[in-house]
């Protein structure tokens, strides 16, 4: 925990730096204001477009500083606990869980939602959950069929088929 | 593997052979998915509401095979739909509604890499009109009383407008430079808001669109006083038009649905007829005769034509007002 | 009395068969939808609209049609609670604070106690609003005239200010969750000087913004849900859900305890849902704060609080009523939802603004009735779905896990038809993991996140207005009193723990 805490204090704090960088970009089509000409009062209007942005990053950078202080100091709870962020097991199911969720997220792209979807519940459902094969089947092939229903045809909302598109021209047909 | 694509292949051959059994004879490009309906402005607006009638009338009227599937896009004031429409996967099942923003993001915001005369025309349904009002209570009744007592209090008179260098932005950056006002201009994020702010007497006056200020100059709280048109709206007959006062300045704001670049001439032609039904179907006229729309429709070459005009004259307004280089 | 009989009247005509059967037909699809996380009322009315053209066609009028949208809209409301509670995501933005206690009652075993408190709370904030709209619409329609850009800030100033109270005990990560909140909701579109700006590696997905139900759902789907598997190894072990009739008529004999969170999310959501731009949610985070602010027992407050489920549960139905009225009497939609709704009103050839109520009565009065008739029939069919929505958690954590996070993706998808929103919630709820697992407190910056958007353009319009000059919040007879109790109530802790300080020192 207590390495943890620090270095998130630090990414965060870099975040925020970041942050205070990117709102002082002025206009795309007028190269002649520099930047951080927008972070101050503009006289008779109130704050520019970034002065929100930057000052609450500033803060933030501050509470980074703050956080860090108390790391020092050991006067937070994270910053006093010598367990590990996460224990092996933690890790592992963090891995699994987390990369499936990216896996499922990537695969969007390619085999479109309902084909992740099924991929994504059968993975979990069968080699974590270590389910029955027939209910992980019977729930991953359920669930994309229930959505099809329910988002492409009823709610008219067509969600993202990758290249597993043809296939439901057929079903548009049919349905639409 | 070989043996998955085989079947992923003959999948694909039924699927073609049920579509074109469907479809009859094969020569006219029909929709074979839904419809990608792209809405360069956020809910509730003015071009919001057409899409939404244009959609209701497809669906209404049974003209399409396939349904529009409405999506608005609203960020960096159109900036993402262009994106979108630009890098769209499928051009052919893409579409747009635009409006004047279609001219003037572009020019704005450089970076995006848009030109807008790559996107596919495919109908023009009308133009909006604007008008000057005031509230009631101003005691205004005539557009030289308005330049009287906007020019007498300066900077304190405040007018309304969705969004900065909007249409609202541009004809008030009109009326400052050419009647020597300096009215404070404020945006908004939208036209009803502005005209809630004006009927409420938080601001002095806006240039709204008529479908936006119709509900407050039925009961009398905002007055017309002028129209930034050619002739006198039918719905208006008295408020004088900015050219009778000697001016020639006109403003309208374009409604037309555009194809994303790379739509093949079919299915461009698909559409173009599909938005002639609409046009021509009973409730889109009402609604623009309601509404105090304009302009009639128009498609392929000539509303390139007419594009091109509306892209070169909002680009010497902006350069005018220091909006762009 | 004149307003009785065209009362009675309305709700006469609401009750015909045909009308009738469409709030039914109405409520259910919006249970549906709004239990779907992601899908809110506006998704509903959104795609339905179209098919009103049919019911029109059929019945002649306006009113069926508005009828029909109009009880998808309440439906929605109440079936927004149900996802929050037995899923723990926000089933639509306006469920948000739902979560903070609804959730805590379902892990220990009360979630029946949740959805019944839930369910009963939106009727009578339904009801009582609906009373309010019936009784005082065009005097209220004037009291949002004279809320103009000024009062709207402060107003949000002290929405923000019932909720300082919010954060954890560690005081600069609460600072820097409201903080990081507040600059995240800037990323965008800057509509003071129409320009983009934080458009984080030039990429065009960030140029609408951050929204707000992409960080809920990264927060409370993916980042809540990571944090309960590994905190709990593998899955949580779930009390045992009571599903019998007596567990849930025993709940509906415990309402009177949550009468108070009740009656503030009534009264205080139906008057921040009449103000346009802010709508049913801050409404309901509002309600939350209050409740929370002014009962006996805050420290209850997210560990399982039946007033914490009732307040922003009657808020968000009590404020969606509230949203009709400016959206009706002055042709202002006050939320997303009313916009479409405004849409519809308009192609069906009405003119909503101030005449309406003169002009049109033969529409305006069946449509009141028929709030009062589709809040009986949605308590009634939520009441009776219980059952059905307790027996999804009886389902093994293992299935139970990757459905919320199936539902969590395609609900974000379906929300906006963005998949660059889907991947920013998946990169939103990973981070939100490691930060709870730091104790840092993360809903004071989804707080932030719904306010910061409307705030800022207020407060540049309002300084405009005033050539820079900030008293125009002191001075303004309505946002004047408002900033001075937000300001108190925003520094009252910070006296507060510095006095503490002080007297430790001593």
């Amino acid at each position: 925990m207590r390495k943890a805490e620090i270095i998130t204090a630090f990414i965060l704090g870099l975040f925020s730096l970041g942050m205070m960088w990117k709102s002082g970009e002025g206009s795309a089509w007028n190269p002649d204001v520099s930047r951080f000409d927008n972070i101050g009062f503009i006289d008779g209007e109130g704050p520019g477009s970034g002065f929100w942005p930057f000052w609450l990053s500033v803060i933030m950078f501050i509470c980074c500083l703050w956080i860090a202080y108390n790391w020092y100091k050991r006067t937070s709870p994270p910053s006093q606990s010598d367990e590990p962020f996460l224990d092996s097991h933690g890790i592992k199911l963090l891995l699994v869980v987390g990369g499936g969720l990216i896996g499922f997220l990537l695969s969007i792209f390619v085999i479109g939602f309902y084909g992740a979807i099924f991929c994504f519940l059968i993975y979990y459902i069968r080699f974590l959950g270590k389910h029955r094969w027939t209910t992980a089947l019977l729930i991953s092939s359920g669930i994309p069929v229930f959505s099809f229903f329910f988002f492409d045809i009823a709610m008219r909302i067509i969600l993202p088929k990758g290249y597993l598109e043809p296939l439901f021209i057929p079903l548009y047909d049919i349905f639409l | 593997m070989k043996h998955t694509k085989r079947v992923f292949f003959t999948l694909v051959g039924i699927a073609a052979i049920a579509f074109s059994g469907f479809a009859g004879i094969a020569n006219a490009w029909e929709p074979t998915k839904p419809v990608n309906f792209i809405i360069m402005a956020g809910k509730g607006g003015g071009a919001d509401k057409m899409a939404r009638l244009m959609q209701a009338i497809v669906e209404k009227e049974n003209l399409s095979n396939r349904p529009l599937i409405p999506t608005n896009k609203s960020g960096g004031s159109g900036a993402e739909a262009l994106v979108a429409a630009n890098t769209a996967s499928d051009p052919d099942h893409t579409i747009m509604v635009t409006l004047n923003s279609f001219y003037t993001t572009p020019l704005r915001q450089p970076g995006l890499g848009i030109d807008v005369m790559t996107f596919a025309p495919v109908g023009r349904m009308a133009e909006d009109t604007f008008l000057l009002w005031v509230h009631k209570d101003s005691g205004l009744k005539t557009f030289e009383e308005f330049l009287a007592k906007a020019k007498a209090e300066g900077s304190g008179w405040v007018m309304g407008g969705t969004g900065k260098d909007s249409e609202d932005n541009i004809i008030t950056d009109h009326l400052n430079g050419a009647y020597g006002l300096s009215m404070k201009y404020i945006p908004y994020k939208g036209g009803g808001a502005v005209a809630k702010d004006v009927a409420g007497k938080q601001i002095h006056s806006s240039v709204n669109n008529p479908s936006e200020a119709l509900g407050f100059y039925e009961s009398g709280d905002m007055v017309p006083l002028v129209a930034f048109t050619n002739e006198r709206l039918p719905l208006f007959p008295d408020v004088p038009t900015l050219k009778e006062k000697g001016s020639e300045f006109t403003y309208y704001m374009q409604r037309s649905v555009v194809g994303a670049p790379g739509m093949s001439p079919d299915a461009e032609a698909y559409f173009s007829d599909l938005f002639t039904k609409v046009y021509n179907s009973a409730d889109w006229q009402s609604y623009k005769s309601k509404k105090s729309l304009m302009g009639d429709f128009m498609s392929g070459g000539e509303l390139v034509a007419y594009w091109n005009v509306q892209r070169d004259l909002h680009k010497v307004i902006l350069k005018a007002s220091g909006a762009i280089k | 009395m004149d307003i009785l009989a065209s009362l009675f009247n309305g709700i006469l005509i609401a009750l015909e068969p045909i009308n009738l059967g469409l709030a039914v037909i109405g409520v259910i699809v919006g249970l549906f939808v709004g239990a779907m996380p992601g899908l809110g009322s506006v998704n509903g009315v959104a795609i339905l609209l179209p098919f009103t053209f049919v019911i029109q066609g059929f019945t002649g009028g306006a009113t069926s049609p508005m009828i029909f949208l109009a009880s998808i809209y309440y439906g929605a409301m109440y079936g927004g609670a149900i996802s929050s509670i037995t899923l723990g995501i926000p089933g639509a933005s306006t469920a948000v604070a739902t979560v903070f206690d609804g959730r805590p009652l379902a892990l220990s075993g009360r979630a029946h106690v949740a959805l019944v408190t839930a369910a009963i709370a939106s009727f009578i904030g339904g009801t009582i609003s609906t009373i309010l709209f019936t009784g005082f619409a065009p005097l209220l329609a004037s009291v949002a005239l004279s809320f103009g850009n000024p009062e709207i800030f402060s107003l949000m100033l002290l929405a923000f200010a019932t909720f300082v109270g919010l954060g954890g005990d560690d005081i600069p990560k609460t600072i820097f969750s409201i903080c990081i909140g507040l600059a995240l909701a800037t990323v965008g579109f800057d509509i003071i000087t129409g320009e983009p700006r934080l458009i984080f590696f030039e990429i065009t997905g960030f140029m609408h913004g951050i929204r707000f139900l992409v960080v809920a759902i990264g927060v409370y789907g993916i980042g809540e849900m990571l944090w309960t598997i590994n905190s709990t190894r593998s899955g949580p072990q779930m009390s045992k859900v009571d599903v019998s009739f007596k567990g849930i008529f025993q709940a509906i004999k415990d309402f009177r305890f949550a009468w108070k969170g009740t009656l503030i999310g009534s009264t205080l959501g139906f008057f921040v849902g009449i103000l346009p731009a802010a709508g049913a949610t801050p409404g309901a985070l509002m309600s939350y704060g209050v409740a929370k602010l002014t009962s006996k027992n805050p420290e209850e407050y997210g560990k399982g609080s039946i007033d914490g489920v009732a307040a922003p549960e009657s808020a968000n139905n009590s404020a969606s009523t509230g949203a009709m009225l400016p959206m009706m009497t002055l042709g202002i939609p006050g939320s997303p939802t009313t916009a479409v709704l405004l849409a519809g009103m308009v192609i069906w050839g009405l003119q909503p603004g101030p005449l309406l109520f003169t002009n049109q009565p033969e529409f305006v009065w069946p449509l009141i009735g028929s709030f009062y008739i589709s809040n009986i029939v949605a308590v009634l069919l939520n009441l009776s779905f219980i059952p059905v929505f307790l027996w999804m958690l009886r389902m093994p954590f293992t299935i139970l896990a990757p459905v919320i996070f199936v539902l969590s993706l395609v609900g974000t998808y379906a929300a906006y038809l963005d998949m660059f929103d889907v991947g920013l919630m998946v990169l939103v709820g990973l981070a939100a993991f490691v930060l709870r697992m730091l104790d840092y407190p993360l809903a004071p910056a989804v707080l932030a996140i719904v306010l910061g958007p409307i705030a800022e353009p207020k407060l540049r319009q309002s300084l405009l207005l005033s050539d820079g000059d900030f008293s125009i919040f002191f001075t303004r007879p309505i946002a004047g009193p408002i900033t001075v109790v937000a300001l108190i109530l925003i520094f009252l802790p910070f006296l507060k723990w510095i006095s503490k300080h002080y007297r430790r020192k001593v």
